[in-house]
């Protein structure tokens, strides 16, 4: 089993599960809230007069413990992070956001959720806290157009986790997090020993042992790592649906799955120069060429419109595949002949990019497809496996004639389609949007 | 704590229980965080939904106004359901949650939660004043303590943890200016 569910991953009405599954996630987390004492706006504003740390204790045992199970999770291979939902990171309208709820926190005495642990258990204070709310939200809406360029570009900084930031690998963050959750524990327990005269010898000492498990489990994440590159490659499962004719019923579906190797040695994934080229024209997909060679050989002759990454830096670029192109991109990798182009596809798809494809028989081939009309284009007999098998005059890059084949001339090409567009994820569908 | 009397064994005069030890409220609050994560590869949040309940009234009432406003236009524009999000059965669902444990350990009461020196019409004003800040504040920050704090520090997302910050840096840097609020 892979986690996240992908059954799970959309809400829609086609699988009211889905509505079950969140509705019951909500009612623990409103339960959860309410149990530990947010639905009392005295407790939750003690916290900003060190009288009682409540809202701090709840709040960072809980981001420790989702995160280390997390991690944990992830470290072990069963879940997958790049389809978990981490907030992109809008820097300035996050900060300036952040110091408005500070000020409305200490005001209204709730936060969003606590107040509906409030609401509900018949708080007046937070009723209105709840009507506040829907005020605010459409105040928002309305004043967004103001400064919607400041609001959706400044401090943009797109999917980046801690770890990235300070060059750390991921399982070390999540120890120095979790050291850092009990020093301030550590400082809270003081404040309300000194400021809230709170007897805390009648505090259980359950809690150091629950200390040393955390410290323990986060030693164990550092210790799992991230799953290699095999593990997440062999755990791949690729399904495809075949409808075949029936001569006097419905025609049959029929779902067949397939491990990454699989998909390659049916040659699945492999477009022809026609279907590539004829993808440009497609409305339904917005293709990516990802020229995979190197950047001589790019600067030699490339696709029109083709982008030029390395092999060996293709691994770079996965957050961005993954986080800004949209759903419908379909990306055609391509070497010379097939080689690189074929590691590119494993690197891009063990890293889950949907809707990867290689362009069969690569550069060379496209050339020998499109590239009758280019006059200065000679066959090199001495080409190896994976080099250009041409002699080029000059470095023109995309200015020969076959690098953007004519969409009239070429209107009519008959092609076994290959590309199977599969929408997995809307990217709004995640976070609080 | 006094145990109420047999004659009033409604349901809804059950014994009232203290709330629990915060680390333990914090364990099974990160434990359903992670689950939600782990299953359905979203975490927690709600203050969407108030922004989505909003989007579905103006529609109601103007869908043209819907269209014309970027930001609605994305929860609710032309055919779009704005209730078709996970966070809309999340925030039903907390609202339950919140009144099914409030329920179960006796703190079903109307009542309003104040500091000792102000009175009961100044708290409504203040949390309706707050709630309006807040959910401001929330959607710029695209995600409130839950959407951002909560669920973006536990996947290490860089931009929570400074919403974060900020949001506890706003509430301590104004907490002595409105103290008569709550002492």
């Amino acid at each position: 089993m892979n986690f996240p569910l992908p059954e799970f991953i959309v809400v829609s009405a086609s699988n009211p599960w889905t509505y079950i599954l969140f509705g019951a996630i909500g009612f623990a987390f409103g339960y959860t809230l309410e149990m530990s004492g947010f639905g009392d706006s005295r407790k939750l504003a003690a916290q900003f007069y060190f009288t009682e740390l409540t809202v701090l204790k709840v709040m960072f045992t809980a981001i420790v413990t989702a995160m280390v199970l997390l991690f944990g999770a992830v470290g072990l291979g069963i879940l997958n992070f790049n389809q978990v939902w981490v907030n992109p990171t809008y820097l300035w309208s996050g900060i300036l956001g952040g110091l408005i709820m500070g000020v409305g926190f200490i005001i209204g005495g709730f936060c969003p959720t606590t107040s509906l642990a409030s609401a509900s258990t018949g708080k007046i204070d937070g009723m209105f806290f709840m009507l506040g709310g829907f005020v605010g939200a459409a105040l928002f809406a309305e004043t967004e157009p103001l400064f919607t360029n400041w609001y959706n570009n400044a401090g943009y900084y797109g999917r980046v986790t801690l770890d990235q930031v300070l060059n750390l690998p991921v399982g070390v963050v999540v120890l120095l997090v979790v050291l850092m959750a009990l020093f301030m524990f550590w400082g809270a327990e003081q404040l309300e020993r000194i400021i809230g005269k709170k007897d805390m010898s009648r505090e259980p000492k359950l809690r150091i042992a629950g200390a040393g498990v955390l410290v323990a489990a986060a030693l164990v994440v550092v210790f799992l790592g991230e799953p290699s590159f095999e593990q997440r490659y062999n755990k791949l499962t690729f399904t495809r649906t075949e409808t075949v004719e029936q001569p006097n019923s419905d025609p049959l579906v029929i779902t067949y799955t397939y491990t990454a190797d699989e998909m390659l040695s049916n040659r699945f994934v492999f477009v022809s120069p026609a279907e590539a080229f004829k993808a440009k024209y497609n409305q339904s997909m917005k293709p990516v060429y990802l020229d995979v060679r190197s950047e001589a050989d790019y600067n030699l002759y490339h696709i029109e419109g083709a982008v030029n990454v390395p092999l060996e830096r293709i691994e770079e670029i996965i957050p961005l595949l993954l986080t800004e192109s949209p759903a419908n991109t379909v990306f055609i990798v391509m070497s010379n002949d097939e080689t690189a182009a074929v590691q590119a596809w494993k690197i891009l798809v063990a890293d889950t990019v949907p809707n990867v494809y290689i362009l069969e028989g690569g550069v060379n081939h496209w050339i020998a497809f499109f590239g009758r009309g280019d006059e200065p284009l000679r066959p090199n007999p001495r080409a190896g496996d994976d080099e250009l098998g041409y002699l080029f005059p000059a470095a023109l890059g995309d200015r020969y004639e076959s690098c953007s084949p004519n969409p009239i001339e070429y209107e009519n090409l008959q092609f076994e389609a290959k590309i199977k567009l599969q929408l997995k994820r809307d990217k709004s569908g995640g976070g609080c949007g | 704590m006094t145990t109420a009397p047999v004659t009033k064994k409604s349901i809804f005069k059950r014994p009232e229980k203290p709330y629990t030890h915060p680390y333990f409220g914090g364990v099974v609050l990160g434990i359903v965080l992670f689950f939600a994560f782990f299953l359905t590869g979203n975490g927690l949040g709600s203050s969407g939904a108030t922004a989505r309940i909003d989007a579905l009234i103006v529609d109601a009432i103007s869908p043209s106004h819907v269209d014309n406003n970027p930001y609605l236009l994305k929860l609710a524009g032309g055919d779009k359901n704005p209730l078709d999000d996970w966070i809309v059965p999340v925030f039903f669902g907390a609202l339950l949650g919140g009144f099914a444990s409030g329920w179960f350990n006796g703190r079903l009461k109307f009542m309003t939660t104040k500091g000792p020196h102000i009175s009961d019409r100044t708290r409504w004003l203040m949390a309706f004043l707050g709630g309006v800040l807040f959910l401001y504040g929330a959607r710029m920050a695209r995600g409130c303590t839950s959407g951002q704090a909560l669920s973006g520090g536990a996947t290490l997302s860089a931009g929570s943890w400074a919403v974060m910050f900020a949001i506890f840096g706003g509430a301590y840097g104004l907490a002595y200016f409105v103290r008569k609020l709550w002492n």
